[in-house]
């Protein structure tokens, strides 16, 4: 699905933010990006989709070759990535509906984007998402209306309108408390069941991308330490990813994982609805 | 976070029926407001733009004068006027530098007295009213009103801004001298120092950048106006422009204006630099 | 601050003594200028004309009051010019200043090194020149009348607005632009998804102070023929007709205080 072949970037200032980063993450696979601050994991994401543009090496999103493509291509390729950002980036003078439109912006003309003109089909897709992530009220207010949570749904929706094969997810959590990351991973699990999305993850928080997540890549000053699943997470990995420190509270969490799960009857049913 | 309950089955989540039509919410939500104030824009367009006549021929004439003055600005003529033009720019300047000055000595008391913390109430109304007369009159009307009492000249010129000075910075000043933290002013009185001290330990050092800089801000704007005011007769290089323009010697005149933008640059500049070497 | 050690024990100053001195150098400097421009400037004063001022002043009002009401009839029109003058001058400048502004924002010009100096330069040009000057060359150019006041509102405005939109523009979020960049939006809906919905509340603030400003500035072009109730005070002035000059005060001065109350609830109601 996604394929990054010894991606390297270099800023200018000279920072080596990636060094000779290869992985590949099959369809429907959701992969924690793990690793300090400035380890590489934004640029890492933000290169897929050239928001940064990589120094060296190659991208492929199935059969395409993202780190060749022009203007145009690019455009049309940032269509199939959803992403989803820290501090929701949601456009916070626009209205919810508008944000969540916004993710069609590369289907539709500019003209009837300015006019806000959009497709029926779209319209009608865009209310079913605010449906799905709880928000049908709220679509005529302002973005900066909405609580933290509200708008990383806001978020989670638009990239979902662009209908997109992958998503793109950086710090989803950051700015929220501990319940509503809960909802938020929670839900972003689900979407991309309910999709097939396949789905890469920037998380700092340890806890949540073992429970959260398929796969684990910890990244270390640009380099990959450690791909494996969420429970090879032991505090050997753990050290050489962040450092020394003490890590027999988290990994302790790992043995009682499942039952650190909130064990309300129909929590995972009533996601939808928070 | 009140939703509809959503059940997560995609298969049912199709069964529901959505909009398929979406309009953003106008800015005025009562349609026909919105549509009056529509009609009432549209319709001031069609007026306004109405009454505006044009007369062509005078403007074909005038594209033919454009040329030419755009050509002055090509090859400015310094040397023909030199005279006059000299004149005119040190008579801007001197007046721009004395008015500052006095305007900014007797702002201060002004603006001490225009402050309502530490004012009594009648001088609080006295220099409030000061401040408002000198805000709301131009400085090319307040030039009209000088130039008709002590008739043609700078010193017309030099009384305009220093007045208009006066109502810029003492209002500034009162304005910064009401915000100022009320806990330092406090700290002093305690100490058991007299009002006069109050006014120099507690207000003075918390006030004294602020005004310097404002006051440099005040010495470009009395500068660009100093070359206004001379239409009116009030001294200054406006009035050395306004002849060259009478005169259609666009090159003399474009010379002014070269002058004139570059000294502004520079007063801009230097007052910017010691502004942030104070602050 | 210093300590300085004498015999008798540490002294506390508040300065150094190279501080001090030259402070006192710089404000001996002032006075030197301020001495040397104030004799310049009076050189060729005839000081017999002020010291008759405050006789002069008061025979000047004497004859300012009563002002002449009936004149009044005379002055609708030109204060209705005088409005156009200043709207029409505001959206011209609007129209102009917009797209200078985004050349001229470091995030959004095409070319930093070619373009943005340029657009620099036209709002640092029209921000020099008062907009009496630029009605004086205009009015040169054009000849007396509307057009003049209209376009001089427009060309001062250009710089006004230009800058103060250009600061906007740069300090805008720049992940809501990443954001709706990472849709696959072209560049054009960028602009009008990401960066102006950011903009628009300092655009209407800036657009409605500035047009305050204007309607004060066009109380005046008259003055140099460009249109305006300036018309009727230039000929009042020079008519000696001091009753007129009063009403035609008046006039203007109700006319600032209604456009900065109007300016003040179109404020409210759009921010």
């Amino acid at each position: 699905m996604l394929r990054l072949e010894s991606l390297t970037k270099r800023y200018l200032t000279g920072d080596l933010a990636l060094a000779d980063v290869s992985f590949e993450i099959p369809a429907g696979q959701v992969v924690g990006l793990i690793g300090p601050s400035g380890a590489g994991k934004s640029t890492l994401i933000r290169c897929v989709n050239r928001l940064v543009e990589p120094t060296s090496g190659r991208i492929w999103l199935g059969d395409l070759e993202l780190t060749r493509l022009g203007r145009r291509g690019l455009r049309r390729a940032r269509r199939r990535m959803g992403m989803i950002f820290q501090e929701y980036a949601l456009v916070e003078r626009l209205t919810v509906m508008e944000n969540l439109l916004s993710g069609r912006l590369g289907y539709v003309s500019f003209w009837s984007s300015l006019i806000r003109r959009f497709p029926p089909a779209d319209i009608e897709n865009a209310f079913r998402l605010l449906d799905r992530v709880g928000l049908t009220e709220q679509a005529d207010k302002r973005a900066d209306a909405l609580s933290g949570g509200q708008r990383q749904r806001v978020g989670i929706a638009r990239a979902l309108a662009q209908e997109p094969e992958i998503l793109l997810v950086d710090e989803p959590t950051a700015s929220l408390d501990p319940k509503t990351s809960r909802q938020i991973m929670r839900l972003l699990r689900e979407v991309c069941a309910e999709r097939g999305l396949a789905a890469v993850v920037n998380i700092h928080d340890v806890v949540l991308a073992r429970e959260f997540m398929m796969r684990i890549v910890g990244l270390r000053a640009g380099a990959i330490v450690y791909d494996g699943g969420p429970d090879g997470l032991t505090p050997a990995v753990l050290t050489e990813i962040y450092g020394e420190e003490d890590w027999t509270a988290s990994s302790d969490l790992s043995d009682t994982g499942p039952s650190a799960r909130p064990v309300v009857p129909g929590a995972d049913e009533l996601v939808g609805a928070l | 976070m009140s939703g509809p309950a959503v059940l997560p089955d995609p298969a049912s989540e199709g069964a529901r029926r959505y909009p398929r039509h979406w309009r953003r919410p106008p800015l005025i939500s009562d349609g026909r407001l919105r549509w009056a104030i529509y009609a009432g824009v549209l319709l001031y367009l069609v007026v306004g733009i109405g009454a505006v006549e044009v007369n062509w021929g005078r403007l074909s004439e005038g594209w033919e004068r454009g040329l030419r003055f755009l050509g002055g600005f090509v090859e400015p003529d310094f040397i023909s006027r030199w005279d006059d033009i000299r004149a005119g720019l040190i008579e801007s300047l001197t007046m721009t530098l004395t008015a500052t000055v006095v305007g900014v000595l007797i702002s201060i008391p002004v603006g001490i007295g225009a402050a309502r913390n530490i004012a009594p109430s009648p001088v609080y109304l006295a220099c409030r009213a000061l401040i408002a007369l000198s805000r709301s009159l131009q400085e090319i009307i307040v030039a009209i009103l000088f130039v008709a009492m002590v008739g043609f000249g700078p010193l017309a010129g030099f009384l305009t801004l220093a007045f208009a000075t006066i109502g810029f910075l003492a209002k500034l000043l009162a304005e910064d001298i009401e915000d100022i933290d009320a806990a330092q002013v406090e700290a002093i009185r305690a100490t058991g120092a007299g009002w006069w001290q109050v006014l120099d330990y507690g207000i003075r050092s918390q006030v004294t950048p602020r005004l310097i800089g404002l006051s440099l801000y005040r010495l470009d704007i009395n500068f660009r106006e100093s070359a206004v005011i001379g239409i009116v007769g009030a001294g200054g290089v406006g009035a050395t422009l306004n002849t060259a323009l009478d005169r259609y010697e666009y090159d003399s005149a474009a010379a002014i204006l070269i002058l004139i933008i570059a000294i502004v640059l520079v007063t801009e500049y230097v007052s910017g630099w010691v502004r942030a070497r104070v602050q | 601050m210093a300590i300085r050690q004498t015999p008798d024990g540490p002294i506390w100053r508040k300065r150094t003594t190279p501080q001090s001195l030259a402070l006192w150098f710089g404000w001996l400097l002032l006075v030197l200028l301020f001495v040397l421009a104030w004799e310049a400037m009076t050189r060729n004063q005839i000081w017999a004309f002020v010291w008759d001022a405050p006789e002069q002043a008061a025979d000047l009002f004497g004859r300012m009051v009563p002002p002449r009401w009936s004149y009044m009839d005379q002055l609708w029109v030109p204060l209705w010019d005088t409005i156009n003058i200043a709207t029409l001058g505001t959206l011209l400048a609007i129209v102009l200043a917009v797209p200078v502004a985004f050349l001229a924002a470091r995030n959004t010009t095409p070319s930093p090194l070619l373009v943005r100096p340029i657009a620099i330069f036209i709002i640092v040009g029209s921000r020099s020149v008062n907009a009496l000057i630029w009605a004086l060359l205009l009015v040169a150019i054009l000849g007396p009348g509307l057009l003049a006041g209209i376009i001089a509102i427009a060309l001062r405005s250009i710089g006004f607005i230009g800058k103060l939109l250009y600061e906007a523009i740069e300090e805008i979020d720049p992940r809501q632009v990443e954001a709706i960049r990472a849709t696959g939006a072209g560049p054009a809906q960028v602009l009008d998804f990401g960066i102006v919905p950011q903009i628009m509340p300092a655009f209407a603030g800036i657009t409605l102070f500035r047009w305050d400003i204007n309607i004060r500035e066009s109380t005046v072009l008259g003055l140099v023929g460009a249109g305006g109730i300036g018309l009727q005070l230039k000929s009042s002035v020079d008519s000696l007709a001091w009753p007129q000059v009063t009403l035609i005060f008046i006039a203007i001065l109700a006319t600032v205080i209604l456009s900065e109350w109007v300016s003040a609830r179109v404020r409210a109601a759009l921010i």
